[in-house]
């Protein structure tokens, strides 16, 4: 499989990244490279393999339904590019 | 002897002997990391706060309440969050974020008394093997070809903890580790470095790259100095849903020099054609040395290791597309075209923010878990993740240890392979398949190559059994004897 230029646009749509059009005729070739190159892994047999969910076979730790954390909205906005009282402020989504 | 030149477990002791005060040991650092700006080891110094630590450290050892890493300056690899010292994660994308919290390791490392000396540049979001990614500009590696004054590169993505340590700036230092990036920068620094069991050291507080495949660990000179770091930086913690909870040991204690009776692997797909003959050498050297330590040598197979490194530039990026969704603009750091609607604020801000090989990556972790491509690519990958785990699984049934190179080749210049990402990713096709598999791996200085460059060993072992692997690595550290030192060392 192997990507044009549309698909690029279009994954740089997806992933929300502005790609200028001189940078998305260079990631075609870029992105094709290493497609090819992952490529490799449908030479191996993997019928009946289960896909790998977690790396460390454990039971996860359960804890009491409770409120453990919270309660300091200024620490949370702390670092905000736009903030007022106690919220985050972002571009006028609805006209 | 400058405090500088000393070992962590050195410094340690003479601290608790009170041969050296912890105000003179990060003063001694402070000026070894101030001379060694030319490498551009560190975004950030903190030389008022090292300083204000070490007062405090000198106050605890003169009431008794000394821990175990009192008075010990460290740099720490800028992903780690720091609580109201700004954290990059060497990207512009953060700029100006300052956490208002402290990741679980190193807070740990601040509790036994560990003094931060600054924040350690490192490959942007930690997606390299060369430290050239950084936003921050290159890290250079205080080791010179012989007879060549070329810049070389120090590996990556933790370049910066690993060239700090290496230059005698800092006693030992923490990095991340996702495909290598602590292990390959250890080997390319002449160093000791240590990737732990996933789940052992928390991830909770280290900015995610790759979640599955991310570990934190130390960077120090000696095994002994990994063993005393990797013990505050362990143990469970109920705030990253994957750290188990297991008995932290004391590593130090691991180190008793007895290797008689174990069985060490050697896999044959670890021998590559393309690799310098001096890196066989090495290889050859430490089977060698391990023999003579009494231990049984056994041929292995690891079939599926040659798929390794394309399944982990499947999931590698597919997660990194998901936890670098959170830089839009909105919560920290960069905020480009504000004015404008919020998709437009959106693309602008990442597309300003991120440089262009994070944008590669997200773009192809976008593509492989997007609809139509989901099981060709992201479930093939992680099928084969299974297959790689089984590998190790079934040697685990004839060894207690894996004996490997760390990197396929010494330290290279500044700007060499900087054409084609693929080669670039080839760096890691020693190391990639402990993090597919979550097992413990250390590397450590074996020999030197032909142009005078160090060249490191790597050690596997099973899972939460560090203590193996570090009594194996002191071993070979003691047979190697490796005395050579960097071209620059601070203050000399």
């Amino acid at each position: 499989m192997s990507v044009d230029i549309d698909t690029v646009r279009r994954i740089a749509k997806l992933a929300r990244i502005r790609v200028e059009d001189a940078q998305a005729e260079s990631l075609v070739g870029e992105l094709n490279n290493i497609l090819a190159w992952v490529e490799q892994l449908g030479e191996l047999d993997t019928e009946g393999v289960a896909p790998m969910t977690s790396v460390v076979e454990q039971k996860l730790h359960l804890r009491a339904d409770a409120v453990t954390d919270g309660g300091y909205p200024e620490d949370i906005v702390a670092n905000a590019p736009q903030s007022a009282h106690g919220f985050f402020v972002v571009p006028k989504v609805v006209e | 002897m400058t405090p500088t030149d000393l070992t962590l477990a050195g410094a340690r002791d003479a601290l608790a002997k009170k041969q050296l005060s912890a105000r003179e040991l990060t003063e001694a650092h402070v000026a070894a990391v101030e001379a060694a700006r030319p490498l551009n080891a560190f975004i950030l110094e903190t030389p008022e706060q090292a300083l204000e630590m070490a007062a405090a450290s000198d106050a605890r050892i003169a009431k008794g309440e000394a821990g175990p890493l009192e008075g010990i300056p460290l740099a720490i690899k800028d992903l780690y969050c720091t609580r109201g010292v700004a954290t990059t994660a060497g990207s512009r994308i953060l700029e100006g974020f300052r956490p208002t919290y402290e990741s679980t390791v190193t807070s740990q490392l601040w509790r036994d008394g560990a003094v931060l000396l600054g924040k350690a540049n490192l490959d942007e979001f930690a997606m390299g093997s060369s430290n050239m990614t950084s936003a921050f500009g290159p890290v250079e590696n205080p080791w010179k070809r012989k007879g060549d004054n070329r810049k070389l590169v120090p590996g990556g993505s933790s370049g910066g903890s690993a060239a700090a340590v290496a230059a005698r700036c800092a006693l030992g230092a923490t990095g991340t580790d996702t495909g290598g990036s602590i292990r390959q920068p250890a080997s390319f620094t002449g160093i000791v470095g240590l990737k732990p069991t996933y789940g052992r050291c928390s991830r909770w507080g280290v900015v995610a790259f790759a979640s599955s495949l991310d570990h934190p660990g130390p960077f120090a000179r000696t095994v002994r100095d990994s063993a005393i770091l990797l013990r505050s930086m362990a143990g469970y913690d109920p705030k990253d849903s994957t750290s188990v909870d297991v008995p932290v040991p004391d590593y130090e204690a691991a180190l008793t020099g007895d290797l008689r009776g174990l069985r060490i692997g050697v896999p044959k797909e670890y021998r590559l054609d393309s690799v310098p003959e001096a890196i066989d050498r090495v290889w050859q050297q430490g089977i060698e040395w391990l023999k003579q330590a009494g231990c049984e040598i056994v041929e292995l197979s690891l079939p599926h290791t040659r798929y390794a490194l394309p399944a982990y530039y499947v999931i590698a990026p597919a997660e990194a597309s998901s936890n670098l969704a959170r830089y839009d603009g909105v919560r920290y750091g960069l905020r480009q075209a504000g004015d404008q609607a919020l998709t437009e604020m959106y693309e602008a801000t990442r597309g300003a923010g991120f440089g262009e090989e994070v944008k590669r990556r997200i773009m192809i972790g976008t593509y492989v878990l997007s609809a139509g491509y989901y099981d060709a690519y992201y479930n093939k990958a992680r099928k084969v993740r299974t297959l790689i785990a089984n590998d190790f699984r079934a040697a685990w049934e004839k060894v207690d240890a894996i004996l490997t190179p760390t990197a396929p080749s010494a330290a290279f210049a500044i700007g060499e392979k900087m054409d084609d990402p693929v080669a670039m990713y080839l760096m890691d096709v020693f190391t990639v398949t402990a993090n597919l598999a979550g097992l413990p791996a250390i590397s450590l200085p074996g020999g030197l190559s032909t142009d005078g460059l160090p060249l490191g060993l790597q050690l596997i072992g099973r899972a939460f059994d560090e203590e193996t692997v570090l009594r194996v690595a002191g071993v070979l550290e003691e047979a190697a004897g490796f005395q050579a030192e960097p071209d620059f060392v601070a203050g000399r």
